[in-house]
């Protein structure tokens, strides 16, 4: 079986590690101090296992639990005995580990999830979002809900990318080709090497230009004529 | 008397694996100042919600260091401090100092 560790506290994601060397066939693929950067990385690769810290700053474990829209099986670490009982809504978490972590319990644990079928995370089944009307994304280390009907366009800046609403502005590290795999095509479509638009939000258009809320944005010559394929033209 | 902390666990936890108990006591080591010193700072700051985080952590590592009656007491202390309670800071820092100690010797 393959895990990962994330805890905020380098000496707990230690503890856990050794536990998990002193267990065969279990292999530590990675460990993370936060649980956005654990969520990006279970967006590129399938694991079986999550050891999870419930109580971190910002975004918790329950946060986690609670974005991943088809998770691995989740063993709770944690401090608290008193999330025990939240714990156990989410069907995802098969156990719940109280620290110190002792060997013999780490062991009746990983039993536990050896005796309920692990099913690995497609990376395309684990979409960050809670709906296909929804898309979070990742800003100063908190994962914010936007409605994705509510997105006007998306421009490409460098490393980062501008996502606009009618109401605000979002900056992302994030590239345009990567959101455009999230954004439904029957809507979204680029029309220039650094603009994604919603094409339901179009004002007007003119030769090489199009009009989006107070947007005005440039149509180039090779994506012209999808654009004006989809269009329903008089 | 303080309750003194001691690697039973640790040593437990290794099993005989020099090098994980020297990687363990690396990052105690490391660790443990950061989080006393941001205690502080908070206490000092008048931010009892923030401090309760940060002992939140702190009493995680009394747990490694076999110290029960100071996880116990920083059980209660970070809910006095989730109430903007500060009372028991005394207290607590007399914890933080004892393992400040400790960690000098391993």
């Amino acid at each position: 079986m393959t895990c990962i560790i994330i805890d905020d506290e380098a000496a707990a994601r230690a503890v856990v590690s050794q536990l998990c060397e002193q267990v065969p066939d279990l292999d530590v693929i990675e460990e993370f101090d936060n649980a956005i950067d654990a969520l990006k990385f279970l967006n590129q690769q399938n694991i079986d296992v999550v050891f999870l810290d419930i109580h971190m700053p910002g975004f918790t474990g329950v946060d986690f639990v609670q974005t991943l829209k088809n998770p691995p099986k989740i063993v709770l670490t944690t401090s608290d005995t008193n999330f025990a009982i939240a714990a156990y809504e989410y069907e995802a978490i098969v156990d719940y580990l109280v620290k110190p972590i002792t060997l013999e319990r780490f062991e009746k644990s990983i039993q536990k999830i050896k005796n309920t079928a692990v099913r690995p995370v497609s990376k395309a089944e684990n979409v960050a979002s809670d709906t296909e009307k929804d898309l979070y994304i990742n800003i100063d280390r908190r994962l914010i809900k936007l409605k994705i009907d509510d997105i006007l366009l998306i421009e490409a800046k460098g490393d980062y990318i501008e996502v606009k609403t009618d109401t605000e502005d979002y900056r992302v590290h994030n590239t345009l080709k990567s959101i455009k795999e999230k954004l439904p095509e029957k809507t979204f479509l680029q029309i220039h090497r650094s603009y994604i638009i919603n094409f339901t939000k179009i004002i007007d258009i003119e030769d090489n230009s199009v009009l989006i809320a107070k947007n005005v944005v440039p149509i180039s010559r090779s994506n012209r004529p999808e654009l004006m394929r989809r269009l329903n033209l008089l | 008397m303080q309750e003194r902390p001691n690697l039973n666990y640790v040593r437990t936890l290794a099993a005989g694996d020099g090098d994980f108990e020297q990687k363990f006591i690396r990052i105690i080591k490391q660790e443990f100042p950061d989080e006393a010193a941001t205690y502080l700072q908070h206490v000092r700051q008048d931010e009892p919600r923030a401090a309760a985080e940060i002992v939140h952590k702190l009493k995680h590592k009394f747990n490694i260091l076999s110290m029960e009656k100071a996880y116990a007491f920083a059980v209660e202390y970070e809910e006095q401090l989730q109430l903007g309670n500060m009372k028991q800071d005394l207290d607590f820092r007399k914890i933080l100092d004892t393992i400040t100690r400790y960690l000098k010797t391993i």
